[in-house]
């Protein structure tokens, strides 16, 4: 159970997928103008990143590796979030029609996303049993969407500005992104002091 | 020298006009996430223009091949397929690089700039046209890796290409790490964004054509069933303004001058 938690605490606030690892930068910076799409698009990155792991960690472990092909696995990852992002997308406008209204339109977009496949291949280096690789998935993703949130707010107070013109769109965007780094900077230690 | 469609203007567009990391914002994660060193930033853009020109290769000479509807998963193999070898080559030859770029090495399978490039142009072009596309881009790319990573190098750890800055002393200045961390990335990239547009807007009298997202990338929307609405939004909040015809200037070098009363009005404005 510790070591869950310390798993989800280091995922979500230490080494954030975005803020840090720099993971999923371009859906960051394209879909926090407003709340509603914000959160859209990290309900669906948390699912995909769920349900691509809970596939993509045995398929390495059970089949790949032990016939020595673990080098196939951009090629086996890719083409199996292709395909849980297509299958997702239909089970969900049969069976849930609300939540497919509500991100069905980003389940397309994440088959691009670098969050995911990121992730995928992180969990294989890093992470060493099944549970632990799904706990860090869904706090790869809680922390996407933490970060989503946050920095949704900073821009929507953005907005008002005055900017000068040169600094306009993009640069003050990416400006306001380094703030936000630096406060999660702070959170460094979080752990060592929590844990010892 | 410069005429449209010819060799040398596919190429200098990549660089200049639609570079793909300052002007069409693609591929932002390697960019932000690589460029703690100029090395990095120098070996990541080499890689990507190998698999860029590669692909557009392959995916122009298969482009009657490949049926429409599934085109999207088959260059997403294609790519990936690439990526694998590039991966073995890089272990190989290049073992250190390799190891400092971790992780961003099989994420060039996603790199919006290979896939866009692949949908934007290599599938309706000849594979000449094609590979200087990629190189042009691909080129783009590295310098502006190059210098976000440069940049962050000098500022950040006192070195460049490892060799230490002259004025970095015991007890006298010291770099400044935050350069090295992750906020220095997204602060100096948008301090190079700013100023490529600064100097677009100077110097060419025109904006972006079009400002494409992630979200917008070409592979992403026809991967999808029902266009997204909100992708459109553009990063500039420009779009509302008709789009600026591509003034003579560029097209052909011997006039660049702009229409005197432009650059004079800019100037007041500078003053």
């Amino acid at each position: 159970m510790k070591e869950m938690l310390i798993i989800l605490l280091s995922v979500v606030l230490i080494d954030n997928l975005v803020l840090s690892r720099f993971l999923g930068v371009c859906s960051f910076l394209g879909l926090t103008k407003d709340l509603k799409n914000a959160m859209g698009m990290s309900v669906a990155v948390i699912f995909v990143m769920i349900v691509a792991t809970g596939i993509t960690y045995p398929i390495y472990w059970s089949i790949l590796e032990p016939i020595n092909l673990g080098y196939l696995q951009t090629v086996v990852f890719i083409l199996v979030i292709a395909a849980v992002v297509q299958v997702l997308e239909a089970i969900i406008r049969k069976a849930f029609p609300p939540l497919y209204k509500a991100m069905g339109i980003y389940l397309p977009l994440i088959t691009t996303n670098c969050a995911i496949l990121g992730v995928m291949l992180i969990n294989i280096q890093e992470i060493y049993n099944f549970g632990s690789a799904m706990m860090s998935s869904f706090g790869a993703g809680v922390g996407y969407m933490l970060a989503m949130f946050l920095f949704t707010g900073v821009r929507e107070k953005m907005e008002k500005a005055d900017i000068p013109e040169f600094m306009q769109g993009l640069p003050i965007t990416l400006m306001a992104a380094s703030v936000v780094s630096v406060s999660f900077m702070g959170f460094k230690g979080v752990i060592e002091n929590l844990f010892g | 020298m410069t005429k449209k469609n010819s060799l040398f203007y596919e190429f200098l567009k990549g660089v200049l006009k639609e570079n793909p990391l300052l002007i069409l914002m693609l591929g932002t994660c390697p960019a932000l996430a690589v460029t703690t060193s100029a090395e990095n930033g120098l070996g990541m853009g080499v890689a990507a223009t190998a698999v860029l020109i590669m692909s557009n290769v392959v995916i122009s000479l298969l482009r009657k091949v490949i049926p429409d509807k599934v085109r999207i998963p088959a260059y997403i193999t294609i790519i990936a397929s690439l990526v694998t070898i590039l991966q073995f080559l890089m272990q190989a030859y290049v073992p250190a690089l390799n190891a400092s770029l971790g992780i961003f090495i099989p994420l060039i399978t996603v790199n919006c700039i290979i896939l866009g490039r692949a949908e934007a142009y290599a599938n309706s072009h000849g594979i000449v046209h094609s590979a200087i596309d990629g190189l042009g881009m691909g080129v783009g790319f590295t310098l502006a890796l190059f210098f976000i990573g440069s940049i962050r190098e000098i500022l950040g750890f006192g070195t460049f290409f490892g060799t230490k800055m002259p004025w970095i002393t015991e007890g006298g200045l010291q770099p400044m790490m935050i350069f090295g961390l992750p906020a220095g990335g997204f602060a100096v990239f948008g301090i190079m964004v700013a100023i490529t547009q600064k100097l677009n807007k100077r110097f060419y009298a025109r904006q972006p054509q079009a400002v494409i997202g992630c979200a917008e990338c070409p592979g992403c929307i026809s991967a999808n069933t029902a266009p997204v609405d909100h992708a459109s939004d553009d990063l500039e909040g420009q779009t509302d303004e008709p789009r600026v015809v591509v003034p003579k200037a560029l097209r052909e070098p011997g006039i660049l001058a702009e229409p005197k009363d432009v650059k004079q009005s800019e100037r007041e404005e500078t003053k």
